[in-house]
């Protein structure tokens, strides 16, 4: 049994220490806007914030989780008005929209970290987030237009 | 699986309209029925004959209009572009358009069809909405119908007048039947335009940003098990190896040490799509997985325990080269004749790899069975065949299977082979008694795919003494996806007839648009591709590896007869007989890919950059057509640096010039084009599956490597519009990339990439030659 808080709520799951958090946010929770893509932390379409910083969850055990404080895509924003989340709706960025969760919570986590990437920070941030939608042109100008949105605020 | 329709039909003349009241208080639908099953009202047709294939769309008494989505939605927003085309001739503003995805079954989503199918019939039936709602507004106003028109959904009367069809809705008493006669006087606009090739915000997006889009792989069931498919080492052909009492080889001890394991499942695959399924059930995922990382299982490993991809390549050159293989799918003049007596004769060789779909959200389904029906929750695009497999593998009738509708988490063709992971979930849950849901991970979505498959081509052609094109023979040996998966699409072949038939889905591109006089294709099925690696059906499929080779050999012949390429293409897209195009697919014809070419050449100053760009820096130009029925016109331009050191090829820029005829929302067919673009680049420089032991080697994106957002270039799309009619736009960008790319590539640095993906190993050994 782990003790666990996502999104502000704190939850008791009852499954093995070495679960990965994924599985424990998807099947325990059943919160699925964190996506199961590769299992090995190669896509990034499970990306979620541990302690406001973006953490691959299917490498993230349930141990390591316990009593940190986890954001997922449905807690990013309440009302999903995040300025990523705006910015991702104003550049039409999401296709099939599988990955999309994975990637608006590493741009999230870059803009706390970097009001003002460069291209080329955006792209050491992001390259780990596969889309095989490819919508790598709309993701880096959402990125850009989210960015002045915060600064502007 | 003989259910799909290659060629869009145009069902509307045998279609009834219905606009009536499909069920109280739900609001007026509009729908059609077969004809002639027609009864005296609308109203009393829904009652009767109330399922949802029928129903295009509802107006709500609130004034909203609920489009039921009968295409899967992967990405391309086809939901959206179906509001479009209703909204635009039902006179409604874009603001009360709504989306819903029922559970319909009959349908197939793919070869960017979906537009170009239903463009008639979703606005026809968005004009006779109107049509039966003006009727009722104008007597419910006491004037003439004639007197009056719809605008932002209100009926309004000359004078002034007028009544909101929200109100004309909530009477319930709209009710009419457009019948044959009837359905001829509903016209639809031809421009003027108010909603229709216009940039519109996709519906389906907003929930793709907040976590609320729900995918196949996010349906839970109460009491459901989880599967985990434990796989043998090969892909295709093994099965349990059984004792001597009869039982299979599987031995559970160690899974059941693993908490959460409940049992296995070992079935045969009872359509022979795959071979065996061992289906290991946990009530957890991770201990599923772990489970049948435990399971022991002696496989007899069948047929392809010993094949490599480089033995398909090397049985596929053994088949090109011999001249009974095969037979023709394409043939106009006499190409044999004419290579014996061309003055100057050239041939190349064309070689594309194993590729797979990788949509990130892996193959999954749920199944479950509930008052005698099947209930499958899982992302398909081929419900059409699907439904009637999954009746057979588990003894019902079709209709008692329900695949319910849901986002995919990307299609690229994969889910239309989606049986693989719903008819094993079927079986568990059937087995069991408890809803399964079946995962696969990773490693096993790329081992067990239906890849592209490995491709080897040849050109030929012949040159008479004043430079012409005079014959060109293009030969293509592939396993072919339709012989496996859809024998119908074959058709008799030109030389052979029934005695060996060929594949359009394998060979389109092979039968180009341009007027060479003397011009063939040979299809050559490779037995041993076909057996060992399940082909399957890869965004814009044979388009991507006909195109790169026949693009690539026109530029090698552009340089060998001191021709520019553009001015080459030009000489040959003619516009005549077979080329001239038809009403209303390929009006213009073979003009309209000369103009896409010359549109292309002029945003990027071709002409003054071609041969000119310096040491190590070139451009490079392809033009391709998708399918010759179904045609989409596209030239894209390359511009490249190449590093001679290291073999890296940088792409600068990517212009692609697009013919949509009438693209419907100018934004999404962007975003198409964009996506496209990178699909292809990826194709031609990232992605290659190799297999030893008939196993994929790759497991992962670790070496598996579609492309990331570093690697991606400026691009350029520039969209045609004409008015001609609609015309796909999901893959026709993918396939100019690889040729344009390979032409660019010699122009920087003068060697010729004739083998996909253009690797920096594969550039060094190119310059070394």
């Amino acid at each position: 049994m782990r003790i666990i808080t996502v999104n502000g709520f704190t939850r008791v799951v009852d499954m093995p220490d070495d679960t990965p958090l994924l599985w424990v946010i998807r099947e325990s929770l059943r919160m699925t806007g964190t996506k199961f893509g590769c299992g090995a932390g190669l896509c990034g379409a499970c990306t979620v914030h541990l302690n406001g910083v973006a953490v691959r969850s299917c490498q993230t055990s349930l141990e390591e989780a316990a009593g940190q404080q986890i954001t997922t895509i449905e807690g990013l924003d309440p009302a999903g008005q995040h300025p990523v989340q705006r910015a991702w709706i104003a550049e039409q960025v999401p296709q099939c929209g599988y990955c999309q969760s994975g990637q608006i919570m590493q741009a999230a986590s870059l803009l706390q970290q970097n009001p003002n990437p460069s291209d080329a920070e955006i792209v050491a941030a992001m390259n780990g987030n596969l889309c095989r939608c490819a919508t790598y042109v709309r993701i880096k100008k959402a990125i850009k237009r989210a960015a002045a949105d915060m600064r502007r605020a | 699986m003989d259910t799909i329709e290659r060629k869009p039909k145009s069902d509307v003349s045998r279609r009834h309209f219905l606009v009536g009241t499909a069920a109280a208080g739900a609001g007026l639908t509009i729908g059609y029925v077969m004809a002639p099953r027609i009864l005296g009202s609308a109203t009393e047709a829904f009652a009767a004959n109330n399922y949802s294939p029928t129903m295009l769309y509802t107006i709500t008494p609130a004034g909203e209009v609920i489009v039921h989505v009968n295409k899967s939605e992967m990405g391309q927003h086809v939901g959206t572009a179906l509001a479009q085309e209703i909204a635009e001739e039902l006179e409604v503003e874009w603001k009360n358009m709504r989306l819903d995805y029922p559970d319909f079954t009959a349908f197939f989503t793919g070869g960017s069809l979906s537009i170009l199918s239903t463009f008639m019939g979703a606005s026809q039936a968005g004009a006779a909405g109107r049509m039966a709602l003006i009727d009722a507004g104008a007597k419910q106003l006491g004037v003439k119908a004639s007197d009056c028109h719809a605008d932002k959904g209100w009926v309004i009367a000359k004078g002034g007048k007028k009544i909101s069809y929200a109100q004309l809705v909530s009477t319930g008493k709209v009710d009419k039947v457009f019948k044959d006669d009837d359905l001829k006087k509903v016209a639809i606009k031809h421009g003027g335009y108010k909603i229709l090739g216009k940039p519109v915000l996709a519906l389906d997006i907003p929930a793709k940003t907040n976590g609320k889009a729900m995918f196949g792989i996010d349906f839970f069931a109460d009491n459901m098990l989880y599967g985990k498919i434990a796989r043998p080492p090969v892909r295709i052909g093994a099965k349990p190896k059984k004792g001597a009492d009869g039982k299979e080889l599987i031995d559970d001890s160690e899974a059941k040490k693993i908490p959460g394991y409940v049992q296995y499942v070992s079935t045969p695959d009872p359509l022979g799509v795959n071979t065996h399924y061992v289906i290991v059930l946990a009530d957890n995922f991770p201990a599923a997985m772990k489970a049948a990382h435990a399971m022991k299982i002696e496989w007899d490993l069948g047929p392809n325990a010993n094949v490599s991809s480089d033995d398909i390549l090397n049985r596929a050159k053994e088949l090109v080269a011999d001249p009974n293989a095969g037979g023709l799918y394409w043939l106009i003049g006499d190409p044999k004749k004419a290579l014996a007596g061309a003055s100057t004769k050239y041939d190349a060789e064309f070689i594309t790899p194993l590729a797979s779909h990788v949509p990130i959200e892996p193959m999954n389904a749920l199944a479950f069975f509930d008052k005698g029906q099947l209930h499958i929750f899982s992302g398909s695009q081929l419900q059409a065949a699907h439904q009637p497999m999954l009746a057979g593998a588990t003894g019902l009738k079709p209709p008692q299977v329900v695949i319910h509708q849901m986002y995919l988490g990307g299609g690229f063709g994969r889910r239309l082979d989606d049986d693989d992971v719903m008819i094993p979930a079927a079986l568990a849950s059937k087995t069991v008694g408890r809803p399964v849901k079946v995962i696969y991970t990773r490693d096993e979505d790329l081992r067990n795919d239906f890849y592209r498959s490995i491709t080897y081509q040849r050109l030929r052609a012949g040159i008479d003494q004043q430079g012409n094109v005079v014959a060109l023979q293009h030969d293509v040996c592939m396993a072919s996806s339709a012989e496996r998966a859809a024998p119908a699409l074959l058709t008799p072949s030109k030389d052979k007839g029934d005695k060996y038939k060929v594949d359009g889905s394998s060979m389109s591109g092979a039968d180009s648009w341009y007027g060479i006089p003397n011009y063939g294709s040979r299809d050559i099925t490779n037995d041993l591709g076909q057996r060992a690696t399940p082909p399957g059906f890869l965004r814009s499929v044979s388009t991507a590896w006909t195109f790169f080779a026949l693009e690539s050999f026109l530029d090698e012949l552009a340089r060998k007869t001191g021709k520019d390429p553009v001015e080459l293409r030009l000489s040959l897209l003619t516009a005549k007989g077979p080329n001239a195009g038809s009403v209303p697919m390929s009006v213009g014809g073979a003009e309209r890919i000369a103009a896409v070419i010359k549109k292309a050449a002029k945003e990027t100053d071709f002409h003054k950059k071609h041969g000119r760009l310096g040491p190590g820096h070139g451009i490079g130009l392809a033009a391709t057509t998708h399918f010759r029925d179904t045609p989409t016109w596209t030239c894209g331009i390359a511009e490249v640096t190449v590093d001679k050191s290291s073999g890296q090829i940088k792409v600068d820029k990517f212009t692609t010039a697009i013919d949509l005829g009438l693209p419907i929302n100018t934004d999404g067919a962007l975003s198409q084009c964009e996506g496209g673009t990178l699909f292809g680049l990826s194709l031609a420089m990232y992605e290659e599956g190799t297999m030893h032991n008939g196993l994929l080697d790759q497991t992962n994106f670790d070496t598996y490597t579609p492309i990331r957002m570093g690697q991606v270039p400026d691009i350029a799309i520039h969209i045609l519009a004409n008015g001609n009619t609609p015309v796909g736009v999901g893959e026709p960008a993918v396939t100019v990339v690889a040729p344009a790319l390979s032409n660019a590539v010699y122009d920087a640095v003068g060697i010729r990439l004739r083998r996909l993906p253009f690797t920096p190993t594969r550039v060094k050994e190119a310059l070394k030659a």
